[in-house]
């Protein structure tokens, strides 16, 4: 076992109780239970279980159902019945004074991650947690948090140390919650709701580290913090863009005021490599997102990039830039994967990433050493082509026009925060895909250019297809994709199609028409489906008593699926 | 001049609009066209504005500023010759009275270039709430616009029009009068690259122009009409009685023909330059 890990056990709370989490199983490959966003560390959301495979996933049926109710105890939250069982316990946290608190809308969509750890179900929206029966889906408890604001776009679910519980707020807090209760045990400050920073990021529990991303479209600076899953105390703070005069990367930007105001938000979760104690994460986009003339001419480090940072230091060990200079908000947050495989005949430790902008990138995940770039939406237009490194280099003429300029991917992008997987038994890399076209029109006449996400009119033209793609791992080369035919835009970040491959040889995902599907991995061709009406967040699965469940949540509903007997 | 009273309340419709139109749902029928940009769900937990300042406060901290602080930061304090951009400041957005700026103004910021300014509290307060009196957003509609997105050549979009268009449509016949129908020429570029309102893409309403679609069923019966839906396992169709028909699906059977009107203006989208749909634009919007 890692010494580290092994000082972290020893470092765990005394009363840690039957049903905390070993934080040694998030070293394992996923297999029975879900206690981190990607199942595992690898970002790959390969499940080892094999119970459901492609000669028995027809006999998939429903094990159970669950609605959760967002929102303030008494604000549609109580659970009230004809003599069921008694409702949940509401536990109500928060600085805020309860007003604000949604009981629908983003509240009560899951889009995150769902922990499944020792049998119980952790599940989240933006002020919202659930503990659940992962045997029936009864709900144990409900916290709340009484919100002071911050945009509700989503959360991406908990993180799990021992007994406790770390959910990111949007008016930016983390808090810790006692697995077992739902009690509070304390909450920090993430950043600065003045600055309209919002915190929907999954935390990410590596050892003594819980890592913590957040969001903002007002130009304020990005960082990813290392809090003390213990004590809520900050150990590290790395920035996307340099601070202070001295630092790496400023000669890419146009000033030091434009690099602190540079973005490169770290909202979605990345990989961890445990050999290399490196955290693999995609930073967002720069910021003014689209008027740039203040950025300067330059690359703008380290936005739109995949960056390795020691979770022990918080120090940047490597980067590379999959959108130098991005001019359409097209974040590279996207989920990498960690894969052990062969390339160019020999075995290789590589970092793979779909990227927002419609390209897809090989790494050596040690090093950084770019290996492999590919396009994998034909229509996007906003790139001349590679430059030495391996980066598209943007053509300035499709930024944005007067006159509109004709852009594809849309501001929603080629992909967005859905997680892509990835399987060792076919050598594919999957994720949705989104071919589209906009017209940027460029509304901001002052040469200083808008603030944030400012200065343009995006009108929505046409999608030629939305697909489930699957790419060869080591080229970027499309096996296959399927086009869920009939299927309109996304509209936005908020429609999410998130991908699950199993040794039971299968490819879970819901489709943009609502249905739930277990496609063969090898060709895209669907072997079971269920139609849900609108599916919200990734498959997972997990094994429990004896019988592996695929777990799904479409808005506000969970649905459990087991094989019937 | 940006009064608080100017400024507050496009402020409010715009997270409002905002909100709505990235709640994931189509606009409704009428509604204006969404500029749609960011991740929203702001809606009414977004982000708390300041309290209300007496406007006499505002002008007097105006004054302050553009005496002492606009020839660096701009009259707006968006930013001018050498000096920042103070309404996206840290410092700034968390003050609440000036008790944050005022140091800085009373010390400047001798190693970036900001001498010190020697200024009252009174004047610091007031000019405190001048800059807090801007709303302050990534989405920002109160900014000037271009006066038109009319940039192209006429003439080439004439040419243009007979090599692309005028198998399918005549600016004597069907487009007569176009430019009368839609007086404003962003709409009516959308409308020609994707009428309807365009299919998908962000801010794009549903399109208007009905989508068709023949079922052959294995005994060789047919079912037309217009699509409703269709996905891997269902197509859903409307026929002529305006009856509704499902009919599963299982690979290629049966068998399903759909036929896009707009085929054509996909296609087309591939193969346009940027000065190709401006010179067009600049063409359609003579046929008044």
């Amino acid at each position: 076992m890692n010494s580290r890990i092994l000082a972290c056990l020893l470092l765990l709370p005394l009363h840690a109780g039957a049903q905390a989490l070993n934080p040694a199983d998030l070293l394992k490959p996923l297999s029975d239970s879900w206690p981190t966003y990607s199942g595992d560390y690898s970002g790959r959301r390969y499940s080892a279980l094999r119970q459901i495979d492609q000669s028995n996933v027809k006999h998939l049926t429903l094990a159970w159902s669950t609605r959760i109710t967002a929102g303030m105890p008494n604000a549609g939250g109580a659970r009230f019945g004809f003599g069921g069982p008694a409702g949940a316990p509401n536990i109500v946290g928060g600085e805020g004074t309860g007003e604000l608190n949604e009981s629908g809308g983003r509240s009560s969509r899951i889009v995150g991650a769902v922990l499944m750890v020792e049998g119980i179900l952790y599940a989240a929206t933006p002020d919202n947690a659930w503990a659940i029966n992962a045997a029936d889906g009864h709900i144990l408890w409900h916290y709340v948090w009484k919100t002071k604001g911050g945009t509700h776009t989503g959360n991406r679910g908990l993180g799990m140390w021992g007994n406790w519980l770390f959910m990111e707020t949007p008016d930016n807090y983390l808090v810790s919650l006692d697995a077992r209760t739902g009690q509070e045990r304390w909450h920090k400050p993430i950043a600065s709701l003045s600055e309209q920073y919002f915190s929907t990021a999954a935390p990410i529990v590596i050892g003594r580290h819980v890592l913590v991303g957040t969001g903002n479209d007002l130009d304020a600076p990005a960082f990813l913090q290392s809090f003390d899953p213990e004590t809520g105390d900050v150990q590290w703070k790395w920035f996307a863009t340099p601070q202070k005069q001295g630092e790496a990367g400023l000669d890419s930007w146009g000033s030091l005021d434009a690099a602190i105001h540079g973005g490169g938000h770290m909202w979605i979760a990345g990989a961890y490599d445990p050999e290399s104690h490196l955290y693999i994460v995609g930073t967002g986009n720069p910021t003014p997102a689209y008027t740039s003339g203040t950025r300067g001419p330059g690359d703008n480090l380290y936005t739109c990039s995949l960056v390795a940072i020691n979770v022990e230091t918080g120090k940047l060990a490597w980067h590379f830039q999959t959108s130098p200079h991005d001019t359409h908000d097209w974040d590279s947050t996207q989920t990498p994967a960690l894969v052990d495989a062969e390339f160019n005949g020999r075995p290789r430790k590589l970092v793979m990433q779909a990227t927002r902008n419609g390209y897809y990138f090989v790494l050596d995940r040690t090093t950084g050493e770019h290996l492999v770039t590919s396009k994998f939406s034909p229509t996007a237009n906003w790139a001349k082509g590679l430059d030495a490194k391996g980066q598209p280099q943007r053509d300035p003429a499709k930024d944005f026009h007067v006159g509109g300029a004709l852009v594809s991917p849309t501001n929603a992008g080629a992909t967005n925060w859905m997680p892509p997987a990835y399987s060792p038994d076919t050598g594919l890399f999957y994720l949705t895909s989104e071919d589209g076209y906009a017209m940027y029109y460029l509304t901001e006449t002052d040469p200083r250019g808008a603030m944030g996400l400012g200065g343009k009119d995006e009108r929505g033209v046409a999608t030629p297809g939305t697909f489930l793609t699957a790419m060869d791992y080591k080229t970027g080369r499309i096996a296959w994709r399927r086009q869920y035919v009939g299927s309109g835009a996304w509209g936005g970040t908020n429609v999410g199609h998130g991908l699950l491959t199993t040794a039971g040889k299968l490819l879970f995902a819901g489709d943009p028409a609502g249905n739930f599907v277990a496609y063969n991995p090898a060709n895209g061709e669907p072997l079971w489906h269920s139609h849900l009406g609108e599916v919200s967040n990734s498959p997972e699965t997990y094994l429990l008593n004896g019988r592996q469940y695929v777990l799904i949540a479409a808005v506000d509903m969970l649905y459990a699926f087991y094989l019937y007997e | 001049m940006l009064r608080r009273s100017d400024s507050v309340l496009p402020l409010i419709l715009t997270l409002l609009l905002g909100a709505s139109a990235l709640s994931g749902q189509n606009a409704p029928p009428g509604a204006p066209p969404a500029p749609v940009a960011g991740r929203g769900g702001g809606g009414r937990s977004a982000y708390p504005q300041r309290p209300t300042v007496d406007p006499a406060v505002i002008e007097r901290g105006r004054g302050v500023f553009s005496v002492n602080c606009a020839f660096c930061h701009g009259s707006d304090a968006r930013g001018g010759e050498g000096g920042p951009n103070l309404l996206r400041s840290s410092l700034v957005l968390n003050d609440q009275k000036g008790e944050l700026i005022a140091p800085v103004v009373r010390d400047g910021r001798p190693n970036a270039g900001m001498p010190p300014v020697n200024l009252t509290a009174a004047q610091i307060s007031d000019m405190a709430a001048f800059l807090h009196s801007f709303p302050v957003g990534g989405r920002d509609a109160a900014r000037s616009t271009p006066p038109t997105i009319v940039v192209g050549d006429a003439a080439a979009g004439k040419a243009q029009f007979q090599t692309r268009c005028a198998a399918c449509h005549s600016e004597s016949g069907d487009l007569k009068g176009l430019a009368s129908r839609q007086a404003d020429p962003k709409t009516l570029q959308q409308l020609w690259l994707m009428p309807g309102g365009g299919r998908g893409g962000r801010g794009a309403a549903p399109t208007k122009t009905p989508i068709t679609v023949t079922v052959t069923l294995p005994d060789g019966a047919k079912a037309e009409g217009r699509l409703e839906r269709i996905d891997d396992f269902l197509v859903v169709l409307r026929d002529s009685d305006g009856r509704v028909r499902s009919f599963p699906r299982k690979g290629d059977r049966p068998a399903v023909a759909i036929h896009d009107p707009l085929k054509g203006h996909l296609d087309l989208l591939p193969r346009l330059t940027d000065k190709d749909i401006h010179d067009l634009t600049a063409y359609l919007v003579t046929l008044k």
